[in-house]
């Protein structure tokens, strides 16, 4: 079996959450030899992360330039290209930064390619079955892949749930000489904050969020309407903004905001994994979508089936009535 | 500038209920409506706007069969100069991989400053673009949703990182770049433009074309391949509503009520 290593995703010195979802998955590739982190920076914050991963990882490989104190996808491929032995599997968590990362880092290290793998049910020989999912979330796939020369395999945050493990007192490796040129022809110059809106959706106990389901601009005032009988704001997901029916402060999702209501209606949304990981705090969620068969009601409390341009006009008048 | 966009044809599922077909082996296509894959759609306007200002031309490609040249109609229609088709029995499964290999060839056969995909397809994989930059030695750039073309072969992009922050770059040329939905607002495209491009030859490239052994690609040289299809399991699944609209409404304004979602 291959060796298996971990790429930590981390900022300001906290390791993200999916460190220990990776240990997780890396288990079910292989249970018997844990993985060995990855992580790359510059600097005391960097030392701070690699610190606190000594409880959960028994090795961790430190790679310290200059050069990546900004997480700039194409030096970092060069380093890990570098560092990591051929033939090995690496698990990168599927958010923009791997998305940047993995496809040509599996090129790299001329080894198979699995983005966005929501389980793994373990290896077969040279082959290990995976699976994900197709058509946003409808339908899943098992796929199968050759890891004969290794892979590089992206892995769906809070889709492996960490185990408790003992403490593994971990050693730091320092790879950092290891590295070589890390020049590439992309330059990070800076961050720019996202824009703030009207209203901040994030301080709403409760939201009515439209999605492609809604159809068209005109229509907004009915998601509006019901949400000024219920006290609510108007938030929506990614199709909504793309369209330019509502401003991007509206939209909630790993792209946009995260909001921690108490209730969420979502009305006319499919419920991709992007919008659902915006939606923190387990709120009470009322789906309402004319497909019987949309995710959403997989996630949703409570589920309707129903086409929203009908439904939710109703539900006002009902509201305004009492 | 030239701009290649690399495209896909993919089934509208945003709205539409999937079934399984075949055992697992396929979806039910039936009833599917084909269209450009909408990420590939902003990725040739965004093409379109980069040479109306820059000049040059766009060149939409994309692999597949007779039935995708619709969508390289429907881009040349929008404004792009050339629609490729490229079609051969032996790519046919090609894995992601295979499909970025393809595309190296292609381009190697052309001369493209900027070359585009979009984010993502129905496959939700998003990896064409970056296994074809690595491929090429070119940079890339995931998620761009602004390009400004800067002086001496280079770009200042923005990609969109979390909770819509924007990290901002600068890119030399050529280079590999994916697409964000809604960096602009694609054209309208009628009947009438896509009459007008109607005539106009698409060539076909195979493998001879493209100078490639067909068996580093397709679906032997697959190193990724898909099992089946299934439907995945519910979960704890929602509590569904049943009964006429009025008493549906009558239940939920109760629970909503119960759980503070009423003023």
């Amino acid at each position: 079996m291959p060796r298996i290593f971990a790429y930590i995703v981390h900022k300001a010195g906290l390791a993200d959450d999916t460190a220990p979802e990776l240990i997780a998955a890396a288990a079910r590739i292989d249970a018997g030899s844990p993985p060995t982190a990855v992580v790359t920076g510059w600097g005391p914050e960097l030392d701070t992360v690699c610190e606190s991963l000594r409880s959960s990882y028994t090795e961790i490989w430190k790679i310290a330039r200059e050069e990546l104190a900004y997480p700039n996808a194409e030096a970092v491929r060069k380093a890990l290209v570098s560092v990591i032995p051929a033939g090995s599997i690496v698990l990168v968590p599927h958010a923009h930064f791997g998305v940047d990362l993995s496809p040509g880092l599996s090129i790299k290290l001329n080894g198979a390619y699995v983005p966005d793998v929501v389980d793994i049910e373990g290896a077969d020989g040279d082959w290990l079955k995976l699976v994900r999912q197709e058509f946003g979330g409808q339908i899943s796939a098992h796929v199968r892949c050759d890891i004969s020369s290794g892979a590089v395999i992206t892995v769906r945050p809070g889709a492996f749930k960490p185990v408790d493990g003992a403490p593994a007192n971990g050693q730091v490796v320092d790879k950092s000489s290891t590295a070589g040129s890390l020049a590439c022809g992309r330059r990070y110059l800076e961050t720019v904050a996202a824009e703030t809106g009207d209203i901040d959706i994030t301080k709403y106990p409760v939201l009515v969020s439209v999605g492609r389901g809604i159809q068209e601009k005109d229509n907004i005032p009915i998601a509006e309407e019901l949400a000024e009988a219920m006290g609510a704001a108007v938030s929506c997901s990614r199709p909504v903004v793309d369209a330019k029916w509502l401003d991007k402060s509206r939209q909630v999702g790993s792209s946009g905001q995260t909001v921690k209501p108490k209730v969420y209606l979502a009305c006319g949304m499919s419920g991709s994994f992007q919008h659902l990981a915006g939606i923190k705090g387990n709120p009470f969620m009322v789906a309402i979508n004319k497909n019987p068969k949309a995710p959403i009601f997989r996630v949703a409390d409570i589920g309707i089936v129903d086409d929203i341009l009908e439904f939710l006009p109703e539900l006002t008048s009902k509201i305004q009535e009492q | 500038m030239e701009v290649l966009v690399c495209a896909k044809r993919v089934p509208d599922t945003s709205e539409n209920e999937i079934q399984i077909a075949g055992g697992g082996q396929d979806i039910e296509r039936d009833d599917l409506v084909y269209s450009i894959n909408e990420p590939d759609n902003y990725a040739v306007e965004e093409a379109l706007r980069i040479v109306e200002r820059a000049g040059g031309n766009v060149t939409v490609v994309t692999a597949g069969g007779e039935d995708d040249e619709e969508i390289l109609r429907r881009e040349m229609a929008m404004g792009a100069k050339n629609g490729v088709l490229i079609s051969d029995e032996a790519f046919n499964g090609s894995d992601g991989r295979g499909i970025a290999t393809i595309l190296r060839a292609f381009v190697k056969k052309g001369h493209y400053d900027l070359i585009l995909t979009g984010v993502q397809a129905d496959d939700g994989a998003a990896q064409v673009g970056g296994m074809l930059a690595a491929m090429l030695d070119y940079p890339f750039a995931s998620l761009v949703n602004s390009i400004e073309v800067l002086d001496g072969g280079k770009l200042k992009i923005t990609r969109e990182i979390e909770g819509g922050n924007k990290e901002i770059s600068e890119i030399d040329l050529p280079c590999v770049l994916s697409i964000q939905t809604g960096i602009n607002e694609p054209r309208y495209v009628g009947m009438r433009g896509i009459r007008q491009v109607a005539s106009i030859p698409i060539p076909t490239y195979g493998a001879a074309e493209l100078s490639m052994n067909g068996n580093a690609v397709g679906g032997a040289a697959a190193k990724v391949k898909r099992v089946d299809y299934f439907i995945p399991p519910a979960g704890k699944g929602a509590e569904m509503l049943e009964g006429g609209r009025e008493e549906v409404i009558g239940k939920l304004i109760g629970m909503l009520k119960a759980k503070g979602g009423l003023k």
